[in-house]
């Protein structure tokens, strides 16, 4: 408060909802949402302002009252279906002014890279058709400019679309793809995070601006395990950097870091949490990796950031079927591809037609409502590899099943598939061929 | 205004935008070239390139649903101490990126000053993933903002030092759908009574067939009520997930009083070490209670001081329980363990004990 105003003489002059609840809020170290949604209910002269003030009158009301106040609804842009969040106020006759309060899902670029001037232009456009306040970004990767009275909806697509940038997915359809940092700046990725991002979602980008899947799907895409955008269990079509050679070792740096921080903490924090007992620790302080044993799990090269890199013949695993609740329970994504190459044009083509061969097997096969990880469950994993033409790979499992209650009467001619494709692999011919 | 004034835009179905022309030159030139990477100090990384150029990373936390206002700040910093490059963490932490270390101190000072905290890189407690609750939301239980904030205070000092045994990840989601997704801790609303149905609205605005479907434990079924069309529950069968309620808003799940928050833990979506987990009900029941939820930070805390007092160096807080055993978790963190910890959900005996394998 300014020049000693009493709470309630300003609130009087302005017609500003009292925010006691809200108020508390601006207290502590943290950044406040609150102190923010104030400046822009206080923005002398802004179209929002009063929009912002009635925002706040009604989030105070859903503190005091412990319930939200929001429905939903139609709206969208000419020539899409979905991207736009409808939100009108169940309480409006108290709160008109944000009466609607919808929000543009804006896909940012992959890896979350803006300038400076971006992010003004972006505040601009949000001032002038909307309500001043954007999220960086939802949980589904999109930047959120929430707030838009329907009629504004359009002028700010527009303007947005004008600025080089598209909706997002909403509803049943292609949702937006999330990738992490990757190779912009990180020495652990093991793709081109963003070309593989672009080339799938762009490719089906009809899937996400006109829904019609029988429900969501989404792709992400982290350059390692160590899956810093969530994708196995986020994402139905989760794409992770992964390499089939060994481990690179520099034993001069390895030396260093046992020097520098002790041989009994290396051995703690990197011998022994090696999940597949893969390494150990030689007498003169070098590492030894047994690497066809490492499962390629960052945890060793996440604590040796110098010493330890992953190898040189790179490409990704693609794991499918991850959700989180609704309806079945939480479910992480399956190993379905465990190697592919991911360097030249006609690999990341061959990437693009398995996730395009996924979309389809999806549309033709889910039921409604359902993803495609429950798809797999109610189906099984031999008729979805069947489905999607990928052979069944002891990669896909933690064992073996433990039930007799199959028929195998087919054992044989399967068993001879198996052997074939080995024999294939290691460049033998194959009898018949 | 004329016909052709009135005629909608066609769109350019951009698509996903090129990322190439907002990326620092740095990182540009030095795409898919790194080489290693360390830490100077909390909340700043530093990147060197095979060609042996470097690249400085500060990180700060923000309060993700920014006004207009906050983000010229955050630009007016990047344009005055940093490079005019910025990006964003999935947690919604700023990144500014520099290639000459001399801005790194003035630029960290100029966040300080302007209220943004520097941290959240390592063993850190990083922003909360979270959702959009009250503010936004058309089934919200509680409004993630708000605990966020609230926990963010009392969290603050561990974002901005690393001396957490590893990094804790905490989510926030105001619904069982959970949309802040898996955490080392996860906080989310847990629905503790079947829906209240307004049986004048639903033949109305419901496609009831769609939500007798929707109900994971088929307990909703078709019903007349006063000569309307509608549905009622079996509520001895509800599980109170809140699954009909998005399809069905005349199904209302929220209760001023019945809409509670559980916290969960030991979810974890890196491969390092261990296999992605999933969080495991720590506590139920807590109440909704804006605008501190001080009883949801009390528990956080202890479970976050347990962690921190017990767990090794780079044992994640799935791991830590995995080796000290759940009746030590319960002990260390005086929660209580109760029926409703044994699940009864598909597959659930796979979660329970089938060793002699016990801990004291």
């Amino acid at each position: 408060m300014k020049d000693g105003d009493s709470i309630d003489d300003k609130s009087k002059e302005t017609n500003q909802h009292p925010t006691p609840m809200l108020d508390e809020l601006e207290n502590g170290p943290w950044p406040s949402f609150v102190t923010g949604l104030k400046r822009l209910r206080d923005a002398k002269g802004e179209t929002y302002a009063p929009m912002m003030n009635d925002l706040l009158g009604q989030l105070e009301h859903s503190y005091e009252n412990r319930m939200g106040f929001w429905k939903g609804g139609t709206v969208s842009v000419y020539g899409y279906g979905g991207g736009v969040i409808p939100r009108f106020s169940e309480v409006a006759e108290k709160f008109p002014e944000s009466k609607e309060f919808h929000t543009l899902r804006i896909m940012p670029p992959p890896g979350f890279h803006y300038t400076t001037d971006l992010l003004r232009s972006m505040c601009d456009i949000w001032e002038r058709h909307g309500s001043g306040l954007i999220a960086f970004h939802g949980q589904s990767g999109d930047i959120m400019f929430q707030g838009c009275t329907s009629e504004n909806t359009q002028p700010a697509f527009d303007a947005l679309n004008e600025l080089g940038f598209d909706l997002g997915g909403a509803g049943p359809a292609l949702r937006t793809a999330m990738s992490c940092v990757g190779q912009a700046r990180c020495e652990q990725s093991c793709f081109d995070e963003a070309r593989a991002h672009r080339g799938i979602i762009n490719r089906f980008l009809d899937e996400m601006h006109r829904p019609s899947l029988p429900y969501k799907f989404k792709f992400k895409f982290s350059g390692c395990g160590n899956d810093c955008v969530n994708a196995i269990h986020r994402a139905d079509f989760a794409v992770i950097g992964t390499w089939r050679d060994d481990i690179k070792i520099d034993q001069k740096k390895v030396k260093e870091h046992v020097a520098e921080k002790g041989r009994k903490y290396t051995i703690d924090t990197v011998v022994s949490m090696c999940p597949t007992r893969a390494i150990s620790l030689n007498d003169d302080d070098t590492l030894e990796i047994d690497n066809p044993s490492c499962v390629r799990c960052m945890h060793c090269i996440n604590v040796m950031t110098k010493a330890l890199s992953p190898g040189d013949d790179k490409g990704v695993s693609v794991m499918i079927g991850g959700k989180r609740s609704l309806k079945v329970g939480d479910l992480m994504g399956t190993m379905i591809v465990p190697f592919m190459k991911l360097d030249t044009d006609e690999d990341y083509e061959k990437l693009e037609e398995f996730a395009e061969t996924c979309i389809e097997f999806f549309a033709d096969n889910a039921l409604e409502h359902e993803r495609v990880g429950e798809t797999i469950d109610r189906i099984g994993l031999p008729a979805f590899l069947d489905a999607v033409g990928v052979e069944p790979d002891p990669n896909m499992v933690n064992h073996p099943r433990t039930s007799s209650y199959v028929r195998t009467d087919d054992f044989d001619e399967e068993a001879a598939k198996w052997f074939e494709r080995k024999a294939r692999e290691a460049g033998l011919t194959v009898a018949g061929e | 205004m004329s016909s052709t004034t009135n005629k909608p835009r066609t769109a350019d179905e951009i698509g996903v935008p090129d990322h190439f022309p907002y990326m620092h030159p740095v990182m540009k030139e030095n795409h898919g070239n790194w080489d290693w990477h360390e830490r100077p100090r909390p909340g700043v990384l530093r990147h060197i390139s095979k060609s042996g150029d470097e690249i400085f990373t500060i990180r700060a936390g923000t309060q993700r649903q920014m006004d207009v206002f906050t983000i010229r700040k955050l630009c007016d910093i990047g344009d005055t101490y940093a490079e005019g490059h910025v990006r964003f963490t999935t947690r919604s932490n700023i990144e500014y990126l520099v290639a000459d270390e001399a801005k790194v101190a003035p630029l960290i000072e100029a966040l300080g000053e302007a209220g943004f905290p520097v941290g959240g890189t390592g063993a850190s407690v990083t922003m909360i993933s979270h959702t959009q609750g009250w503010l936004h939301c058309d089934i919200p239980g509680t409004d993630a903002s708000g605990v966020v904030k609230s926990l963010m205070n009392y969290l603050h000092k561990e974002f901005v030092q690393e001396k957490m045994p590893n990094r804790l990840r905490i989510t926030t989601s105001c619904c069982q759908i959970n949309c802040g997704g898996q955490g080392d801790i996860a906080i989310n609303v847990q629905y503790t009574k079947p829906p209240k149905i307004n049986h004048d609205l639903v033949a109305n605005v419901c496609e009831r067939p769609a939500v007798v479907a929707r109900c994971p434990v088929a307990a909703i079924r078709p019903a007349m009520v006063d000569g309307k069309p509608t549905l009622e529950i079996d509520e001895k069968k509800c599980v109170c997930c809140g699954a009909c309620y998005p399809p069905c808003p005349p199904m209302q799940i929220n209760g001023a009083d019945s809409t509670k928050i559980a916290i969960w833990v030991g979810g974890k979506h890196s491969n390092a070490r261990t296999k992605p987990t999933f969080h495991k009900l720590a506590v139920a029941n807590l109440p909704n209670n804006p605008p501190h939820w001080p009883e949801v930070t009390a528990v956080v805390r202890k479970i976050v001081e347990a962690y921190k007092a017990d767990a090794k160096h780079w044992e994640r807080m799935g791991e830590w329980i995995d080796r000290i055993g759940w009746n030590r978790f319960f002990d260390m963190t005086d929660l209580a363990f109760t029926k409703h910890h044994l699940d009864t959900w598909d597959g659930s005996r796979k979660t329970m004990n089938a060793s002699s394998h016990i801990h004291f």
